[in-house]
């Protein structure tokens, strides 16, 4: 079963950690990352998952490219196709992606503190002059260097097939979109790497801080948007059927829906990859004045659109690390 | 059984080195449960301290205090001069610590393992490639340095983490339980190596229940029970006031037994004389009464056949110094 760690009451917690500690917290941060890096990139957990997004990578592109051959010219996003056109019967690339991240992410932190504890590592590790925010920080640190490195390689796999196989190079503003992109991914990536850590301070078997991320994650996959649209119902009830309490419903269930990093993945890449996207949701006439329907909106207007989506992901990545480190600083070392 | 202890091989020396591990009043309190109380230690530089008591007295948690893994609920701690919970990198980067249970990275090789407690201490590559074969190959583990530590016993783990030590090259090296689980001969060996460890100056601070092996290798113990510390000093000085001497001498002498018995008896220093063979007495004595036995006998007219001290033990003042606390608390 699993086993709660124990964590000192806060009442316990002595005077003394107010007072200032000596020296920098971050003394010995990059041997640690230097050292978890090289496991990732060795350890054979990752190198499957590597090779399965590698695959869907190549697999989705070439099939895109089968049925955008004929267009080149006419669209001035076509490398943008290559990431978010779905050909039958395979979804579109960003669609693996937005489940691949997710594994590869919690398979690199379900076990990064649990894992030291049961190797006994940790006392002997923590016996050395470093604190403990470089632990933790080192290690989250290599999960996301690991995560940014792996996907970047994979972004540039899909610019090189683009390249050979459309016959033609990308635009910068194609360049830029895709960074934008690639940078929004790497911090939905770096959501569940800290919430793998979050479990992997709570529990002490892997397994079961495996089996509470993987929970989280198939929630906001598969039930969250269920939910979301049952709840909207509770809190914004439409009792007259005026068009004012079915926006006001439509609102809620969007609001609640953002609550999932799946959303806000999704919003944020779709926003950015397709320019042609104004708004999610629906558009009130308002917004649509002045504009071309179907016309391209520019890239700072694109990225303007998606900055909530894109900070967001950034802040969730930041507070779930934030929580983890809080709970590790309490625990108990005793190995 | 003759037991050499500790403090006969080392003169006894009344000017001691400076104070290395100082702590005063020191408290640490999970919830209601107090696992350390008010203790009071002093580690003085070059000497073999042993922290011994039963199991939950509180050793390795007043370990992990003195090298600020843990933060102490009340009290001070001094090592080397620094405060651990504030300055726990002056203090780690000075001490070395073997935890009772020792781990290292399973599919890791030796060095790669020291490899990166090499680099956690801030030491150069060069620093490191010179270190690190030099300190395997000490603790006998040449031949496997390239090997996976998943493939090393027990005590080959254990003599990596004094390697790992070594390393580090440390002031003070603090040892929980070292010796848990290695074989006589481990055992041994471990000990021995616990003196050129202190022949190199370090100070070594271990906790254990084994408490012969305590004996043949520490200057001063303090015995520990329920997050105290109740007595502490050499094991002469324990005995001195555990057992008032606890030395056991055997004479065997033939002659007028009750004339023996009562010029054995008068001597000073002497608290019981038992008989237990015709032509063998014990003495129970506050110090090695050998000679004045021997001389005893002779001017009482006795034949002096033979002569035999057996120092006091750890494991007696242990017993009987925790059987009088008990009934002293009973009654
Ligand atoms: N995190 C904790 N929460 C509550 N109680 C604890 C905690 N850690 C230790 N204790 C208690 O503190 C007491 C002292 O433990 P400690 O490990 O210091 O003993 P020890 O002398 O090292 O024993 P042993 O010889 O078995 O290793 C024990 O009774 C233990 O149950
Ligand atoms: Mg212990």
């Amino acid at each position: 079963m699993a086993q709660a760690v124990k964590v000192q009451s806060p009442a316990a917690q002595p005077v003394s950690q107010a007072r200032k500690r000596k020296g920098s917290p971050w003394t010995g941060l990059w041997a640690v990352v230097a050292k978890e890096m090289a496991d990732h990139l060795s350890s054979v957990r990752m190198q499957i998952l590597e090779v399965l997004i590698l695959l869907t990578a190549v697999g989705t592109v070439y099939a895109v490219m089968q049925g955008v051959r004929q267009t080149v010219g006419q669209d001035p996003f076509i490398f943008l196709r290559l990431f978010t056109t779905a050909r039958e019967p395979l979804p579109a690339f960003i669609g693996f992606l937005s489940f691949l991240v997710p594994l590869i992410a919690i398979s690199m932190s379900f076990d990064a503190v649990n894992g030291e504890f049961n190797r006994r590592t940790m006392s002997r590790v923590l016996a050395q002059p470093i604190y403990r925010d470089a632990l933790l920080m080192g290690k989250f640190l290599a999960g996301f260097f690991t995560l940014a490195l792996v996907l970047t390689a994979i972004w540039l796999l899909v610019m090189g097939m683009g390249i050979l196989g459309l016959g033609l190079p990308p635009s910068g503003e194609e360049v830029a979109r895709s960074l934008i992109f690639l940078v929004a991914t790497i911090f939905y990536g770096g959501i569940w790497l800290a919430l793998g850590m979050v479990f992997s301070v709570v529990f002490r078997q892997p397994a079961t801080a495996a089996l509470g991320a993987l929970a989280v994650w198939l929630f906001f996959t598969i039930f969250w948007g269920m939910l979301t649209s049952l709840l909207a119902r509770l809190i914004s009830p439409v009792t007259y059927g005026t068009a004012q309490e079915l926006l006001r419903q439509i609102q809620t269930e969007q609001a609640l829906s953002r609550i999932s990093p799946n959303t806000l993945y999704v919003e944020a890449t779709l926003g950015i990859l397709n320019p042609a996207i104004r708004s999610f949701g629906i558009l009130l006439p308002t917004q649509l004045e002045g504009a071309i329907v179907g016309a391209p909106l520019p890239l700072a207007q694109s990225l303007m659109l998606i900055w909530p989506q894109l900070t967001g992901l950034i802040a969730a990545t930041i507070l779930l690390f934030a929580l983890a480190y809080v709970l590790f600083q309490r625990q108990e070392i005793r190995a | 059984m003759s037991v050499v202890t500790a403090s006969s091989r080392t003169p006894p020396t009344k000017t001691q080195g400076q104070v290395v591990i100082e702590t005063s009043q020191l408290t640490k309190r999970y919830g209601k449960f107090t696992a350390v109380d008010n203790l009071n230690l002093t580690v003085h530089r070059g000497e073999v301290f042993g922290l011994l008591g039963p199991n939950g007295a509180g050793k390795t948690t007043t370990i992990l205090m003195l090298l600020g893994l843990t933060e102490p609920t009340s009290g001070s701690v001094r090592v080397l001069g620094f405060d651990p919970s504030r300055e726990p990198l002056d203090v780690k980067a000075r001490v070395g610590y073997l935890p009772d249970a020792i781990g290292f990275y399973d599919e890791l090789t030796a060095r790669e393992n020291l490899a990166y407690i090499a680099r956690l201490n801030g030491l150069s590559q060069a620093e490191a490639a010179k270190r690190i074969p030099a300190a395997i190959e000490r603790m006998g583990l040449g031949e496997v340095i390239d090997h996976p530590v998943a493939t090393f016993s027990r005590g080959m783990r254990q003599r990596l983490g004094v390697a790992e030590l070594l390393l580090k090259q440390p002031e003070i090296i603090i040892m929980d339980e070292p010796t848990l689980g290695l074989d006589p001969e481990a055992a041994h060996n471990f000990l021995n190596m616990i003196l050129q460890l202190k022949q190199e100056g370090i100070t070594i601070l271990l906790s254990s229940h084994l408490l012969h092996q305590v004996q043949q290798v520490c200057d001063r113990v303090g015995l520990f029970s329920n997050g105290r510390m109740m007595i502490s000093g050499t094991v002469a000085d324990l005995a001195q006031r555990v057992l008032r001497g606890g030395y056991r001498i055997t004479v065997q002498a033939r002659g007028e037994a009750d004339v023996l018995k009562r010029a054995l008896l008068a001597l000073p220093g002497v608290q019981k004389v038992e008989q237990t063979q015709p032509e063998t007495f014990v003495i129970h004595g506050a110090h090695d009464l050998r000679s004045d036995a021997a001389s005893a006998v002779v001017n009482a007219g006795g034949k002096l056949y033979g002569l035999d001290v057996e120092a006091p033990s750890l494991d007696e003042i242990y017993s009987v110094y925790f059987k009088e606390a008990s009934n002293g608390a009973g009654s």
